[in-house]
């Protein structure tokens, strides 16, 4: 069956609005996506008729509630083919997860000298809670370079590792470069070593589809905000053994068995992660988002977005003008690019004004500027809902720039 | 001398004319041109104020009572936003400065350029714009 880009796009509300009096065109969706109505419609409704809090009333609402958000996690498992519903940690976003894992993890493996490896290419929110965790246990990271073309260089992060080595943690998809890792090389490699690794999602999970069991990673997490729902929930993958094996992050309500001033019991997987009252609501809404990827055919979805990347990457090329930062052969969703010298904040104004929404600076991506020596770029990321239409008009607003600016 | 109020009704009027915003940016491109460009001696970190998105030099010097301000940034549209701001507040004495209240930018359209979630810089140049002005206001009046 063909893909309904017609339909995709009328399932999004947002998408009609004008910004300027121009259509909108939305590429910014690495940053967050758009919701399709049926996120925001069970979200309404949840408000409007079922919200009570869960896992502690017995009454009606409360019941309904809890049953709600649970089969909310048995969806996410069932997207990334978890083994086991309470491996699945509801938290407020990747970065909630990540630092989750950096301080459970941290607290009971992690010591003096032991070291810790990650990319280049990662988002702050994978740089920086382990190098607060560096800096609690006296740890060292460990950094794996990159190609020019923005590819990991797979031989110097087999180097990397060795027998202080505790843990590693790597994107799945660059949220700069637009780069897809070979993960299952990585987790395999790391794996021979007997060392654990974590995968961010955060750029990949609405985007391919993701078997974490065919991956054997040992932790996956990703923001629901990116994957066309809503915002303030996230999910931590984690495989039984290790979350059983953590400590908890946060102590509180909900995730206690027994408590007296003197000692206190926690509840088993998955309650022990989730302390207080969760988001809930966001948990549920996600769901709608995953069944609405899974209605519409994630494979498709892959494809048509691949297409549409190769699209946009001849087209900008084709100007002339236009350098394209990430180059690697495997790809998804992302192209981050430059026109000539001019700066990508000028850039960004002016196609603001153009009605094209995209991102510019350096992307929570720092460290990845200064391998490339320079101060940002101007990013353009695709969703299942955009469109050729589209692209032809990021190029005619880029083409716009480089007239203005020369 | 026109006053720092009747500088920025001059420049209201001036972008009165533009109701097209790439006539906006047209303009301010052109008004980036004509900033005297800080001494190459001030571009460095010393004097860098740095934002999110595009970097932004200040200097500021003080002679008989007057300050005078130069300034350059690596983004274009964000130097002909300091070229205004310049033209609003430089030779000036400190005590201008420090009175001065920058309607111009509103009625220009330019707010969200100067807001603090931009972090271009911009915002925190006219706080160091101000900041220099105390500094020297205090000075003056110790020494
Ligand atoms: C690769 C990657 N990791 C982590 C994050 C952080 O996600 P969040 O801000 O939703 O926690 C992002 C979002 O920009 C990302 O792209």
């Amino acid at each position: 069956m063909s893909y309904d880009i017609n339909k995709v796009r009328n399932d999004f509300p947002i998408l009609s609005q004008k910004v300027y009096n121009k259509p909108l065109i939305y590429l910014d969706n690495g940053a967050t996506t758009q919701k399709p109505a049926k996120v925001i419609e069970k979200i309404t409704e949840f408000h409007s008729v079922k919200n009570s809090s869960i896992h502690r009333g017995i009454h009606f609402l409360s019941e309904h509630a809890t049953e709600e958000y649970e089969k909310a996690r048995q969806k996410v498992q069932q997207f990334i083919g978890a083994k086991n519903t309470h491996e699945i940690i509801f938290t407020s976003g990747t970065t909630g997860s990540i630092n989750t894992v950096a301080f459970s993890f941290g607290e009971r493996y992690i010591q003096q000298g032991d070291e810790l490896i990650i990319s280049t290419m990662e988002h702050h929110a994978n740089i920086v809670p382990w190098q607060m965790l560096c800096d609690r246990k006296g740890a060292v990271l460990k950094i794996i370079p990159i190609t020019d073309d923005g590819d990991l260089i797979f031989e110097e992060y087999e180097k990397l590792i060795n027998e202080k080595t505790k843990l590693i943690s790597v994107t799945h998809i660059s949220n700069v470069l637009g780069t897809l890792n070979p993960i299952e090389k990585i987790i395999e490699t790391a794996h021979k070593h007997n060392v654990p690794v974590l995968i961010d999602a955060a750029q990949s999970v609405q985007h391919v589809p993701i078997d974490v069991v065919k991956l054997d990673c040992d932790f996956l997490v990703f923001s629901g905000h990116k994957a066309y729902g809503p915002t303030g929930i996230g999910v931590l993958y984690g495989k039984e053994k290790w979350l059983d094996a953590l400590p908890p992050y946060q102590g509180g309500g909900d995730m206690v068995e027994n408590v007296t001033f003197e000692k206190t019991t926690y509840q088993p997987l998955p309650l022990k992660f989730e302390a207080g009252t969760t988001n809930y609501i966001g948990a549920i809404g996600l769901a709608a988002a995953l069944d609405y990827l899974t209605e519409t055919g994630l494979s498709d979805i892959a494809r048509y977005e691949h297409e549409l990347l190769d699209y946009t990457t001849k087209s900008l090329l084709e100007t002339g003008y236009v350098k394209i930062y990430g180059n690697s052969k495997n790809k998804s969703s992302i192209v981050s690019f430059l026109i000539d010298n001019i700066h990508p904040s000028d850039t960004g104004m002016v196609i603001d004004k153009l009605g094209v929404a995209v991102r510019t600076g350096t992307h929570c991506a720092q460290p990845l500027m200064h391998r490339f020596g320079i101060d940002g770029t101007v990013r353009a990321s695709i969703a299942m809902y955009n469109t050729r239409e589209e692209i032809d008009m990021l190029c005619a607003a880029v083409k716009k720039v480089k007239e203005m600016f020369g | 001398m026109k006053t720092i109020k009747e500088i920025q009704e001059e420049i209201i009027e001036e972008f009165a004319v533009y109701d097209d915003w790439m006539d906006k940016y047209n303009y301010l491109i052109e008004l980036s041109r004509d900033l005297p460009l800080i001494n190459t001696r001030y571009k460095t970190s010393d004097y860098i104020i740095n934002g999110c998105q595009s970097k932004v030099w200040l200097n500021a010097e003080y002679n008989d009572g007057i300050i005078k301000y130069s300034a350059d940034s690596d983004a274009i549209i964000t130097k002909g936003i300091i070229a205004l701001l310049i033209r609003v507040l430089s030779n000036r004495t400190p005590q201008e400065i420090i009175d001065a209240e920058l309607f111009f930018i509103d009625a220009i359209g330019l707010r969200q350029n100067l807001s603090p979630t931009r972090s271009n810089g911009l915002l925190a140049m006219l706080k160091q714009m101000k900041l220099y002005a105390i500094a020297w206001q205090a000075k003056s009046k110790a020494g």
